[in-house]
């Protein structure tokens, strides 16, 4: 080898402004196709947010739908699916808090690290990858539910505004996630607590089952439940039979308006916290 | 510190300092880097090798003291240090998911190269460093030599001026070492400042013009590989024996006439003690006999930096202190901060 060869290449110089939003821009969506190149590698990855929601979808629309009324009327298939379009999205926070904890237990976050790429490209490459990896989630919903007899019956604004809160929920929770992510010391911590916390948050709700038929004090937790809440409002938005009886908690009965409190309070707690976290962890 | 100094020499630290709670990771650091030359930082794990590497890389903070490389200070102006060094930590520093080709395109992305010049940037490196044919794999089905290459190719990726390597050779057989060290010979000949980390002490004395020895977070000895064999090393005595019960004493006959402590290698049955010149083997003989010690093979050799590494470093809270270090420290105990 000649040591020529290896010296040799001029770095353009670093200039203010403008260029370094579109530094910070490129340099993001060079982070991010790392991402998507994971996913090229390792398809399974989307399987919580692809597989496993159809999964839901046929399960209980065929198996338990049968049996599931809807109080005040209306259809169990319409019902279900603004059910099932958040809890996915409550669950979306594994992937990006599994590769959170991935990258910063590898070297290779020292590296982008020490690189003299924008500071905050790394994070914000990796909450691109994660959203765009959602949107292709709810897509999924979205036809699987139109497939078992799914619909919009509402307006076009107010059906606008039910994909703006979708939306809106999913950067929450992968914010939530990254912030797993980068509190814990390993992948596998994430998954552990994602579904001890997830699982029981998601199914203590209206996700599935309408929350009348629950005894006493778990009536309650399901209502106060910030899971009821997101998919209240998504049912109403879209203008599906949401089931909540006129007297329900305050949260349920303007579930639209307690939903997005519930989002922007999420992140205003999170956000500092996980840039704060991240930095501690990458140059502490 | 000087203009001279930050002009000549491509490292420059002064009193630098990382406490963690209580403990200091690093405590009293100086070091001055000649531009062009290689620097073995040489410890044990925890030693504070991989934090000095962190603060001078800007990936950690010091709590104390300052430091410029390449004339810019690690504190103050992060981003132009990161312009002009490559690092490679212990950890795999690569995208395994990835291909190499594409690794070392992304890297050269985030330098800011054009598309192009990275891509051409990343060919010519995987060639340079007899990847080409792995270019297009995966990089997880990499050999272990393969992705140590594939990782400093990546360090090289904007031919840095200034390079760390922090325990490059860690897991590599004798072959792929060999392999690496020609490589960083290479570019150290080409004008690359090289600071490096390694537990191996051979791995020093091929490599490094200068070694600092550090030893619970502060140095302990500084200079070429040959000043630190002459100051702390001079001749050893090596006893053989035959069975491993008979070390004790044998250990304990040597300290009688030896110059210092003596190291039982428990596997290879031998005691080493470093040896005066006042020291006769006949007295070593005699010290062994009196003790009862049926020694199988009693001899003198030079000092390697593995002598000078156990006289001055303290593995179970002893330590023999020389007043020739560069700064004895006489205390085991790590000073908590006033």
């Amino acid at each position: 080898m000649n040591a020529n060869a290896i010296a040799g290449v001029a770095l353009p110089k670093s200039s203010p402004g403008p260029a370094r939003l579109r530094w910070l821009a490129t340099d993001a969506w060079v982070l991010a196709r790392r991402q998507f190149a994971h996913i090229r590698q390792i398809p399974e990855k989307l399987f919580d947010v692809t597989l496993q929601p159809i999964m839901f979808v046929l399960l209980f629309a065929y198996v338990f739908g049968g049996v599931i009324h809807v109080p005040g009327g209306g259809d169990y298939h319409e019902y279900l699916i603004g059910g099932i379009l958040v809890q996915t999205l409550v669950f979306g926070l594994m992937g990006p808090g599994t590769s959170m904890a991935t990258d910063l237990g590898e070297g290779i976050i020292d590296r982008f690290t020490s690189l003299p790429m924008s500071r905050p490209a790394y994070l914000i490459g990796h909450l691109t990858a994660e959203f765009c990896a959602t949107v292709l989630a709810i897509t999924i919903m979205i036809i699987s539910g139109l497939i078992v007899g799914w619909g919009v019956n509402s307006t076009a604004l107010e059906a606008l505004a039910g994909f703006g809160l979708l939306l809106l929920l999913a950067i929450t929770m992968i914010w939530v996630g990254t912030l797993i992510g980068v509190l814990v010391r390993s992948a596998d911590a994430v998954q552990g607590i994602a579904f001890v916390t997830v699982f029981p948050l998601t199914f203590v709700a209206n996700t599935f089952v309408p929350v009348g038929g629950l005894p006493d004090g778990l009536r309650q937790v399901a209502e106060y439940n910030p899971v009821s809440c997101w998919a209240a409002a998504v049912r109403t938005l879209f203008g599906n039979p949401t089931a909540i009886p006129s007297g329900s908690a305050w949260p349920l009965e303007h579930s639209v308006v307690a939903g997005l409190i519930w989002c922007l309070a999420i992140l205003a707690v999170v956000i500092p916290l996980t840039v704060r976290g991240f930095r501690k962890r990458t140059t502490g | 510190m000087n203009q001279d100094t930050q002009t000549s020499h491509a490292v420059v630290a002064a009193g630098l300092g990382k406490r963690y709670g209580e403990q200091w990771a690093l405590h009293e650091f100086d070091l001055a880097v000649p531009t062009g030359s290689v620097l073995g930082l040489l410890g044990h794990n925890g030693a504070g090798k991989t934090t000095a590497i962190r603060i001078l890389t800007t990936l950690a903070a010091p709590t104390e003291g300052s430091a410029t490389v390449a004339g810019h200070d690690v504190v103050t102006e992060p981003a132009a240090v990161r312009d002009q060094i490559g690092l490679t930590s212990q950890a795999a520093t690569v995208d395994g998911l990835m291909s190499g080709l594409a690794n070392l395109e992304m890297i050269g992305r985030l330098y800011h190269l054009p598309r192009k010049v990275a891509q051409a940037r990343a060919q010519e490196l995987l060639a340079e460093l007899a990847l080409e044919d792995a270019g297009d794999r995966l990089v997880r089905d990499y050999s272990g030599g393969m992705r140590r290459r594939l990782d400093l190719a990546a360090s090289l990726v904007a031919s840095p001026p200034v390079l760390f390597l922090d325990e490059p050779t860690t897991g590599l057989d004798p072959e792929s070492r060999n392999e690496l060290w020609d490589l960083l010979r290479q570019l150290v000949g080409g004008g690359t400042t090289l600071i490096l980390t390694t537990q191996y002490l051979e791995e020093a004395d091929q490599l490094a013009d200068e070694v600092v020895l550090l030893d619970h977070g502060k140095i302990v000895a500084t200079g070429s590989p040959a000043q630190l064999k002459a100051r702390h090393g001079g001749e050893r005595v090596v006893v053989t024996v035959d069975a491993s019960e008979e070390l004790a004493a044998a250990a304990q006959a040597l300290e009688r006439v030896a110059a210092g402590r003596a190291e039982i290698d428990h596997e290879e049955l031998f005691v080493t003690a470093p040896a005066s010149e006042s020291t006769r083997l006949i007295e070593v003989v005699r010290a062994l006999e009196d003790g009862g010690v049926d020694a199988h093979d009693v001899r003198r050799r030079e000092a390697t930096l593995d002598d000078v590494f156990f006289s001055l470093t303290s593995p179970r809270g002893t330590r023999a202190t020389s007043p020739t270090a560069a700064t004895p420290t006489p205390t085991d105990t790590e000073e908590a901060p006033a």
